[in-house]
Formats: C-alpha cells, sequence, structure tokens
C-alpha cells in the first residue's frame, strides 16, 4: 500500500462517473480532504452527491480519473487491502441500509465485529453509543419495527462505533427533529476534533450556515469549493422552525464517555 | 473456517431445508453403496484366501464300486508321493451331496446319480507346485483324473466383484458430485438473495473470509443434520441386507458381515460429507465473491 503525504485522507484527481453508456453524471472532480477536516457536500437532487459519497467509500468504481484513500491509489490497490481502507471509513448511508434481521444492537456491532474485537467489548461500546443517541430501550428491535429517525440513528451509530478516520454521511438529518439533528452534528463535530475527516451531504440550509464549514458544491457535474453563508444561500431555503438549542450539555458527559 | 454466529439470516432460506434433505438422501445412498464396496472386499479376501494354496482332484465315476476304489487309490498316491502337498481329503459322498444340495435339493440320496470322485488338497505354504507335471503324474495312474486349481472361478469372480466395486465406486464419485454441485448452487442462490446484507458487509470493512465463514458454517451444520439424518435411514436398511444375505449364507452367499472398522468408517461418512459441503460452500463464497468489486 503506497502512503502519500499521510495528511491527505481523500484526493480525486480528474475524476469522472457514467452508469453504463449514459452521459458522465461526474466530470472532472478534482478535491483533497485532509485529515481533520469538516465538509458539507451540498447541491440539488440529482447532482451526483450520493454518486461522489459512493465513490470515496469504494462502493464503484470511476470511469476515469484517480481517486486516492489514505495515500492508497484505489486503481492500483488489490482487492485483499480494500477491506482494511473500508474499516477506517464510516458511512451513513442515505437509505440506512440496516439489516433488517438483526438488532439495533447486531447492527451498530457489526463494524467491531467485523473488525474483530472482542464480545466484551462490543457489548460495552454498542451499549453505550446507542443509549447516547436515545436508543437504549431498543437494543434488541430490528429495524423494521424502528421509526425512520430512530433508524437513522442506528445507521449514525453504526457509522461512528467503530471511530472512522474518515466519516461520510448523506441527509443524516433527514428523518430527524432539529434538536436531535443538531445533537448528532455535536457528535460528529466532537469526533472531527478528535481527528476524524467528515463529509456530510446535506439540503439543510440552515444547518451548513450554522455549522459554518467549507462546502463542496456539486452542480451540473461539476464540484467547487464554497464558503458556508454563499452555499447556503444557494441551498433551497427550508423553513427555520427555531428548534436550534438541546439540552446538549446534560448529554455531553455520556458523549465524552463514548468518545 | 466457520462461524457460528451469523450475521446473514441464512437459516431463514427455503434452499437450506432441502440442502439439508438431499445431503440426507445422498449420504443414505452413499451409506449403501460404501457398505456394498467394503462387504464385497471382505468377501473376495475370504474367497482369495480360502481358495489359493489349494486344489481339487477330481477322478470321473467308473460305476464300480471296486474300480472306483483302486482309482482313488491310485490318486492318493500320487499326491503323497508330491512333496508340495501339504494335506489330503478324500470326499465322502454325503459331503459331495450336502455340496450339490443348493442345485439338487435334499431328495436325492447316495447311489441315485454317478458321482465323481473329489479329493481336497492342500498345498505347503509358499510352496509352488507345476500342474501339468503333476496332471500328467496322475493321468498315468488315472485316466480320467483331473485337476482343478479354482484358478477359472476365482478369476471370474475377481472380475465380478471388481466390476461391482467399480460401479459402487462410481456411485460414491456421483454422490460426491451431485453433493459439491448442489452446495455450489444453493450457495449461490444463498449469494444472490443476500446480495444487499452482503455488500453492505463488504462496505463496513469485511473481508470475503468473513462472509465465507458464514455460508461454510451454514454449509457444515446442514451437511451434518442431513447425514446424521442419512445414517440413521441406512444403518437400519444394511442391517436388513444383512440379515437377508445371512438367510442365503448356507446357500450361495458367504458371511455378510461388516467389521467394526467398517462400521467407522460409515459413521464417518456424514462428516465427511458435511465437510465437503463446508469446503464447497467456502470455495464458492470466496470465488463469487472475488468477482466483485
Amino acid at each position: 500500500m503506497n502512503t502519500e503525504d499521510g495528511e491527505t485522507v481523500v484526493r480525486f484527481q480528474n475524476v469522472g462517473l457514467r452508469y453504463g453508456l449514459g452521459p458522465e453524471i461526474l466530470q472532472d472532480i478534482s478535491f483533497t480532504l485532509e485529515r481533520g477536516s469538516f465538509h458539507f457536500l451540498v447541491g440539488e437532487s440529482g447532482a451526483g452527491k450520493s454518486s461522489l459519497l459512493k465513490l470515496i467509500y469504494l462502493a464503484m468504481k470511476p470511469s476515469r480519473g484517480l481517486i486516492s484513500l489514505f495515500g492508497s491509489d484505489i486503481a492500483t490497490t488489490s482487492r485483499r487491502h480494500l477491506p482494511a481502507l473500508r474499516r477506517r471509513v464510516g458511512v451513513v448511508f442515505q437509505e440506512f441500509r440496516l439489516l433488517n434481521h438483526l438488532s439495533a444492537f447486531d447492527n451498530v456491532a457489526l463494524p467491531l465485529r467485523v473488525a474483530g474485537t472482542r464480545e466484551s467489548e462490543i457489548e460495552k461500546h454498542v451499549v453505550e453509543l446507542l443509549s447516547w443517541v436515545g436508543l437504549k430501550d431498543h437494543l434488541n428491535a430490528r429495524p423494521p419495527t424502528l421509526s425512520g429517525g430512530q433508524q437513522q440513528r442506528v445507521s449514525i451509530a453504526r457509522a461512528v462505533i467503530a471511530r472512522p478516520k474518515l466519516l461520510l454521511a448523506d441527509e443524516p438529518t433527514g428523518n430527524i427533529d432539529d434538536a436531535l439533528g443538531y445533537r448528532l452534528m455535536h457528535l460528529f463535530e466532537e469526533l472531527n476534533k478528535l481527528g476524524t475527516t467528515i463529509v456530510i451531504a446535506t439540503h439543510n440550509n440552515h444547518l451548513v450556515k450554522r455549522m459554518g464549514h467549507q462546502c463542496l458544491n456539486l452542480d451540473s457535474g461539476y464540484l467547487s469549493m464554497l464558503p458556508p453563508d454563499q452555499a447556503s444561500a444557494r441551498m433551497p431555503q427550508l423553513p427555520d422552525n427555531g428548534e436550534t438549542t438541546t439540552n446538549e450539555s446534560s448529554e455531553q458527559p455520556d458523549l465524552e464517555k463514548f468518545l | 473456517m466457520f462461524s457460528r454466529r451469523s450475521d446473514l439470516p441464512l437459516d431463514r432460506d427455503e434452499q437450506s431445508r432441502f440442502l439439508s434433505w438431499l445431503i440426507a438422501f445422498m449420504v443414505f445412498l452413499a451409506v449403501l453403496a460404501m457398505a456394498g464396496l467394503l462387504v464385497l472386499n471382505s468377501i473376495a479376501g475370504r474367497w482369495d484366501q480360502g481358495v489359493r494354496g489349494t486344489l481339487t482332484v477330481q477322478i470321473a465315476p467308473a460305476n464300480d464300486p471296486v474300480k472306483d476304489d483302486v482309482r482313488l487309490r491310485a490318486a492318493v498316491a500320487v499326491l503323497a508321493s508330491t512333496p508340495e502337498v501339504e494335506r489330503y481329503e478324500a470326499m465322502s459322498e454325503t459331503r459331495l451331496l450336502r455340496l450339490l444340495e443348493p442345485w439338487l435339493g435334499t431328495l436325492v440320496e447316495a447311489g441315485d446319480l454317478p458321482l465323481p470322485q473329489l479329493i481336497d488338497v492342500e498345498l505347503k505354504p509358499e510352496s509352488t507346485i507345476d500342474l501339468a507335471v503333476l496332471t500328467q503324474q496322475l493321468l498315468a495312474k488315472v485316466p480320467g483324473a483331473s485337476i482343478d486349481d479354482h484358478g477359472i472361478w476365482l478369476e471370474r469372480l475377481v472380475r465380478l466383484i471388481v466390476t461391482v466395486e467399480g460401479v459402487a465406486t462410481a456411485i460414491l464419485a456421483f454422490i460426491g458430485f451431485a453433493t459439491v454441485g448442489t452446495v455450489v448452487f444453493t450457495t449461490r442462490t444463498g449469494l444472490a438473495i443476500h446480495k444487499e446484507a452482503i455488500e453492505v458487509l463488504h462496505l463496513i470493512g469485511a473481508q470475503d473470509s468473513y462472509i465465507a465463514r458464514q455460508f461454510a458454517g451454514r454449509a457444515l451444520s446442514l451437511g451434518l443434520r442431513g447425514g446424521l439424518m442419512g445414517l440413521v435411514l441406512a444403518v437400519p436398511t444394511v442391517f436388513g441386507i444383512g440379515y437377508l444375505a445371512g438367510r442365503m449364507e448356507n446357500m450361495l452367499i458367504p458371511e455378510f458381515a461388516l467389521l467394526p472398522i467398517y462400521w467407522a468408517a460409515l459413521a464417518a461418512l456424514p462428516v465427511a460429507v458435511a465437510l465437503l459441503a463446508m469446503l464447497t460452500a467456502r470455495f464458492t463464497v470466496m470465488r463469487t465473491l472475488g468477482r466483485m468489486l
């Protein structure tokens, strides 16, 4: 496995993506994400945000261009080494992609089990994290019995349980109320402070404005970097219900225990 | 190699139950084929051991008891002077009739039929005898005498047994291939059914071997369950065949019996089939996933 400077987590160079023989939906995408950076990924529906994230979490191969993850050129990395790279990436899928036959506990435990963590360790961490996202009473619930918001929280817990170096989230607050949304954003920020690189795809202009992070803006298949205010202004304006404060301080000790 | 805990709901797949029953049927057939193979092997060995190193001298009947007696004594004298002969014994007419009982029944009595006189000859161990020379010596004293070293009979019997053994081996091989084919098919079906879950496992960093362990564990479990069912059904069948053969034992078929080591081999069959299923499932998963991103 190659290593570049050790600080660049993601590097795209002239990346293009097309499905089958269709038109390129991502064109000449070039950017780098440094360790510990925090970006929102914005753009209209169908702009290719999910496709871009899929390329980063190695669910797809680009039609052209070079993708480097943690210093490894994906095109030349053997298939055998891909799982090690993927374990350093946490993903919150837009459609959650929870395993419906497993309990919330087992879904969240998956990344740790895959990595060979001891069961005693797994139980401790998973219970703590699920408690923190407000699902302590749903440890044994199967995803189909949970609400959309609860499933999303399980999905987020699964993405962060193994303390990834890179966290990708596709509309992570889409199905939950603002209060819980900001609380989860607080979790992401805490992870970011510990060095995790974060990319969050969102349509929420308030979130972008309030959090104040740089934005990767996708427009007609092209990517540009925008400051938060400018990106927020370009996004569809959602009504602000004002519920932006939570009792986060009371949850802080639990979060610190987990992190 | 396998995992007891599964992240994939493999136990809910319909084809799993089908695989279990199919393996039961395969093991049932395999146990019967293998029992037949082992029994034939044992019988051939005993026949060979019993017949090798023996001769039968046959003297055609002269229809005159005095002449018959003289010819018998002359033949015995030749055998007695042959150094390679360890032991010889002229068969009584009663014993002859008993040997012929399967063909003639019990109603025939001594004197009813002109029977040849037979002398059972046992050669010294490790000795080699020139049958042509001995035959000439006998014919010089007893015209019409002949020697049978059972070679033709034994050769035909061995050929028959080898053929039957070949058929039994082919059946075992066929069962092996059918088991492998079925496991490959059910594993591929399982991979297709659980494609979404497998993709999620991959994306969170699961190695192919992690996923393969779950399929292999399931195949081993189903293989053992099916194998034991097949064995449980096959053992009474083997006993039944043995019992029926035992009733015919006094007639034509030698003793139909399995040594304890053969029973152990039969008992190991379900384990062997389960291991085959496990390795096949693992190989199939590794090979199929190896073609994915």
